[in-house]
């Protein structure tokens, strides 16, 4: 018999296995090597998050109940799943295009962004969220009671569990979900768990049901046979409960926030989505393949126990330890997954959507500082995901562990669907406003909690006996499950009927009735022509014909010169010759401006279309033309950012511009400075020696001119060096010793040979030996070069009464930087271009050594060592920037 | 009375070199190695004879020369340029400039001894 | 007008007209899919339909299979053209040089 303690043992093993497989994948995703964490095989695992512990335990109970009925909640995800043509492609692709955190996100957004809309979808998904997440806290608390000796199946100890396990959730997902606040909302740890998870539960369902079938049936045969003489062999179909269901868990799939954020928000890459349309159905078919064996083998074996449970107990009580031990890991892996990305998924929600706003509107002043807001939004994710996981516990321990869970998943479902119209609406209808989005949500909101969330507690818990037996007031119209007098229907087809049509009813028509704000109306084109401007950009080329049709076109409304000329020059642009351009959605753009000019925006949007061929023409986008305060807004801004980049690009051109007239100055004198940096040592050697060679000095005179000799000769030695160094670099024919060596390392032997110990007064070099604890990938001797020439240029150039020189190190991620920063008078703007090019020094005066080679030879060396090196302006002094390559980026 | 010149030149060890040998033959050498205040320096040294280089830190020979030639006072000052860069251009922008004798480093002693010499008597 | 450019558009037009028709084929995968779902809600013991719980099973599941192996198909199709957009411009590039 396996002991409660292995259980635990086991458990606590496997949290630290998903730990570690999170934390890795945290870490290979912070270095920017994706690889296999975002393949089609991860994104379609990580949807499993569909089959919680309901789907592993519930399932088989499920069938236990109503046979083939539970099927309906996989065969609706995969209608939706295989038509992703319909509507899937289109919310991720709008989910990408838009950044879009969450359900609430993508409906506030859509309608103008709304901040009251993202509050209604927020409330509902707590409000949907928490039954579901109390839900897998019972499922886990009963496992865990299988294992455990009979006097812990009390519901205190289920209780005790149960917090144990929120807690233990809890912490879990705040270190992976909130680590920190990305631009997209990715998780890779989160995701790369989850896959594992839909790994075990998978595999641990298959193998009970491998079991099942070859180790207690005789096969296949035998299970058709022992399903034929099972208590549910008699199946009739319950006409209104299947189209429900199918519905229900088709829409669902679609709108619950978990789901929402594995398929939108933490999708990489669009095309996965074209494989997990048929992988995910396949997945969920694997996990339903086994359901009726194991409901019916079950029924047979182990009358009188609950059925839930028969994945973990048929095993148990058949002394197939292992594989209950496996199964019960699979029911943990179920149950924690939906828990983790459920919290994940609600807390982006009411950080962003209540929480946040509430923040900013208090402190107006504050909210200016960055930096504050990120830590605060990271809190409040924290606080949600506490909170979230709480309110499950406190569903679940208030609940009772009772009858009231059974049903939850499915009254979860008809919840949180109802934010499907808003939804489907917003990315396919344009005239959808937010005023019907939001009418519709309260109304099926209302219409969920009065029919099938309030009564779902039990009679007299929330609603009295009275009124669900005669309506509010005796008004037997209103009867909580028999609306109208619609009764005699399943509870759950009449709530979800009601709820659902008078959502959409109310949608519509409010939706008809109102007018949307220019944003609403902006934000409604995006969604709904989020293919229009792509598919062409995809490189779908069109016919030449058309291009001809356009130009025929063109020459009659603005004149044929100008027609050509401008079709010309659109085609030379795309690199052809002739007339006819490629008709890309840049080109039509430009095109229709053009037309514009003569007959109109309408018209020329209306003409264009025409020609294309892309979309009829209908009245909403003239409409849409012809609203003048989105379009000119959205044309101002592309305006702005347009001259916005080409004053950048023409400053570019006029940095590059006065380098290369200073640079044709330096060439031409280049061949008279190496004369003149060769001819003056020379002179001193010639004049110097001849004076010798007569003789007639005195002793002491002999010695200093031999001294003056032996100096220039040395100073001509380096003048060569450094010349031959240079042509070498600028030649690639140098070879680099390269090694990981330690920065501080590098930056101690550079200020060694510059300042011989004892020797140097009154120059100060400062450091921050913490900061230069880095690995640098670089070649030691090379990178010491540089820093020495950065020093050494410090102590002769820096004109201060107290000189000092800086030496700051700073990791940039993927680079480290070193900043060589002196108290001089620094380097005036028109010398910072030109300093880095041969001989350019700055003035004569002091021309203690180098020839002016020197920081051509760092810009050189630098270059090969896959860095840089740049003047730092602003920095008080003269401040040198060198950037250097960290040691982790070569193993890539 | 012994004859004056004033080397104007920034290479410490070219002016040792100068100077020693001149002042061996008889010459007051005074040296000054700015550009840019070689006009005061004669106003103030008078010499008889200037050696000035080409290249000077702040400001070149050739400046200073077209101011020497464009001063009353000057005009007719010998003046000995020397340069290191040894371009045909740099000789002819000199003599069109008014230098009396043009001399590339580097040089021989000799040589300098009898040019500056001859400028003297030239003078 | 006369250069008109002797691109090859037949083959893509009948390469992207291939490809509608695929994605019209993908999206009425998921409709022949309910209808088929929807089937057993007919089926009546009485009429001599299959309406055990085993032989609709099994009919289910058979649907189910059917789908996924469908949208499998199809989805292949669909993305693979689109994943080397150079595939379609070569046929083009030895023909630039020429005009």
């Amino acid at each position: 018999m396996i002991s409660l303690n292995l259980i635990i043992a086991v458990c606590l093993a496997y949290v630290l296995l998903l730990f570690v497989i999170a934390a890795l994948a945290e870490r290979r995703a912070a270095n920017g090597r994706l690889g296999w964490l975002r393949s089609p095989v991860v994104y379609t695992l990580s949807l499993s998050i569909y089959c919680t512990a309901w789907t592993f335990y519930g399932a088989v109970g499920y069938a236990s109940r109503s046979g083939l009925e539970f099927a309906t909640i996989y065969l609706g995800p995969t209608l939706v799943m295989v038509g992703w043509l319909w509507l899937l492609r289109k919310l991720v692709s709008i989910g990408r295009t838009q950044k879009i955190t969450s359900i609430a996100d993508l409906i506030s957004s859509r309608y103008g962004k709304s901040n009251l809309l993202g509050v209604l979808v927020t409330l509902l998904a707590v409000v949907g969220t928490t039954p579901y997440i109390a839900l897998q806290l019972q499922s886990v608390a009963l496992s865990f009671a299988v294992f455990a000796p009979a006097a812990s199946d009390t519901p205190a100890a289920l209780d005790r569990t149960a917090l144990i396990v929120a807690a233990g959730l809890t912490v879990f997902t705040i270190l992976f979900g909130t680590r920190r606040l990305d631009a997209n909302e990715q998780h890779h740890g989160v995701v790369m768990a989850i896959a594992l998870e839909a790994v075990v539960k998978l595999v641990a369902l298959l193998a009970v049901g491998v079991f099942v079938v070859w180790g207690v049936a005789d096969g296949p045969a035998d299970i058709f046979d022992r399903i034929e003489a099972s208590p549910i062999a008699e199946w009739r179909v319950d006409t209104g409960r299947w189209v429900t269901l199918i519905f229900l868990a088709g829409a669902a799939l679609i709108c619950l926030p978990r789901m929402f954020q594995v398929m939108v928000v933490e999708n990489s890459d669009e095309r996965h989505l074209a494989t997990a349309s048929w992988a995910f159905p396949l997945y969920l078919f694997l996990m339903s393949l086994f359901v009726i064996p194991i409901a019916v083998v079950g029924m047979s074996t182990l009358p009188g126990e609950n059925p839930d449970l028969y994945v973990l107990t048929l095993p148990l009580r058949l002394n197939a330890e292992w594989l209950a031990l496996l199964s019960f890991l699979g029911g943990f892996s179920s149950a924690t997954s939906m828990v983790i990305v459920a919290a994940i998924a609600v807390s982006t929600m009411v950080s962003n959507h209540i929480v946040m706003p509430i923040w900013l509107a208090l402190r107006k002043d504050g909210a200016m500082m960055s930096g504050d807001v990120r830590d605060t939004v990271l809190m409040a994710r924290r606080v949600s995901i506490g909170a979230v996981l709480l309110l499950g516990y406190l569903y679940f321990h208030l609940s009772g562990s009772g009858a009231a869970l059974a049903a939850i998943g499915l009254i979860s479902f008809a919840g949180v669907v109802q934010v499907l119209p808003a939804l489907v609406g917003g990315l396919f209808w344009r005239g959808a406003t937010r005023t019907g989005a939001a009418g519709g949500l309260v109304i099926g909101f209302a219409v969920w909690a009065y029919t099938l969330f309030l009564p779902s507690f039990g009679v007299s818990a929330v609603m009295p006996a009275e009124m669900l037996a005669n309506g509010p007031f005796g008004l037997a119209a209103l009867r909580p499950q028999a609306l109208l007098g619609i009764s005699g229907v399943d509870p759950l087809v009449h709530a979800v009927f009601w709820s659902m049509t008078l959502n959409t009813t109310v949608f519509v028509v409010l939706s008809l009735l109102s007018f949307p704000g220019p944003l609403e109306r902006v934000q409604g084109a995006e969604f709904v022509n989020i293919f229009a401007h792509r598919s062409a950009a995809q490189g779908w080329s069109r016919s030449a014909a058309e291009a001809e049709d356009l130009l025929a076109m063109a020459q009659r409304i603005i004149g044929p010169a100008e027609a050509q000329t401008m079709f010309q020059r659109a085609a030379a642009e795309q690199g052809k010759g002739g007339y006819l351009p490629d008709t890309t959605p840049a080109f039509l753009e430009r095109l229709e401006r053009q037309l514009a000019g003569s007959v109109g925006a309408a018209t020329a949007h209306a003409m264009v279309g025409q020609m294309t061929g892309e979309t009829a023409v209908t009245v909403e986008d003239l409409m849409a033309v012809a609203d003048e305060t989105a379009q000119m807004m959205e044309y101002s801004n592309q305006l702005e950012a347009k001259s916005a980049e080409l004053g950048r690009t023409a400053r570019q051109l006029r940095d590059v511009n006065e380098k290369l007239t200073q640079l044709s100055i330096q060439k031409d004198s280049f061949l008279s400075q190496i004369s003149h940096e060769l001819r003056t040592p020379m002179t001193s050697i010639r004049a110097f020696s001849e004076i010798l060679m007569e003789g007639g000095a005195n002793e002491s005179e002999r010695r200093r001119f031999a001294h003056i000799i032996h100096d220039e000769t040395i100073r001509l030695t380096r003048l060569l060096d450094d010349l031959l160094d240079l042509s070498v670099l600028e030649n690639g024919q140098v070879t680099l010793n390269r090694a990981v060596v330690s920065l501080s390392e590098v930056i101690d032997r550079a200020i060694a040979s510059t300042v011989p110990p004892g020797t140097e007064r009154g120059f100060e070099i400062r450091r921050t030996p913490e900061a230069e604890r880095l690995q640098v990938d670089t070649d030691p001797d090379r990178l010491a070069q540089v820093f020495i020439n950065l020093i050494s240029n410090a102590r002769k150039y820096c004109a201060a009464p107290e000189p000092s020189l800086r030496i700051v190190v700073s990791d940039q991620g993927g680079a480290v930087t070193v900043d060589f920063i002196d108290n001089g008078h620094g380097i005036p703007a028109s010398g910072q271009t030109m300093i880095f090019e041969k001989f350019a020094r700055l003035t004569d005066q002091a021309r203690a050594g180098g020839a002016g080679l020197g920081l051509a030879i760092c810009r050189e060396v630098m270059a090969k060592l896959g860095g840089a090196i740049t003047y730092l302006p602003g920095q008080g002094g003269a401040a040198f920037r060198v950037t250097v390559p960290r040691a982790e980026a070569r193993a890539a | 009375m012994t004859k004056k010149v004033l080397l104007i030149e920034d290479e410490p060890s070219i002016i040792q070199a100068i100077s020693f040998i001149l002042s061996r033959d008889g010459w007051t050498v005074d040296s000054h190695a700015d550009g840019a205040t070689a006009i005061e320096a004669v106003a103030r040294k008078r010499p008889d004879v200037v050696v000035l280089d080409l290249m000077l830190p702040n400001r070149s020979g050739l400046d200073i020369l077209t101011d020497l030639r464009a001063n009353a006072e000057t005009e007719a000052l010998p003046v000995l340029m020397l340069t290191a860069r040894g371009q045909k251009r740099d000789r002819e922008m000199a003599e069109r400039l008014g230098a009396t004798l043009f001399m590339t480093k580097p040089f021989s002693n000799a040589e300098v001894l009898a040019s500056v010499n001859a400028l003297a008597g030239a003078a | 007008m006369t250069d008109t450019p002797p691109r090859n558009p037949l083959f893509l037009e009948r390469r992207s007209y291939r490809r509608r028709r695929i994605a019209d084929a993908g999206r009425l995968l998921p409709v022949a899919g309910l209808f088929l779902f929807l089937v057993p809600v007919l089926w009546r013991p009485e009429t001599g339909g299959p309406a055990g719980t085993a032989a609709s099973g099994v009919y289910l599941f058979a649907v189910w299979f059917g789908l996924i192996a469908g949208g499998a198909l199809l989805s292949r199709a669909l993305v693979r053209p689109e994943d080397p957009p150079p595939a379609i411009r070569p046929p083009e590039a030895p023909q630039e040089p020429r005009r």
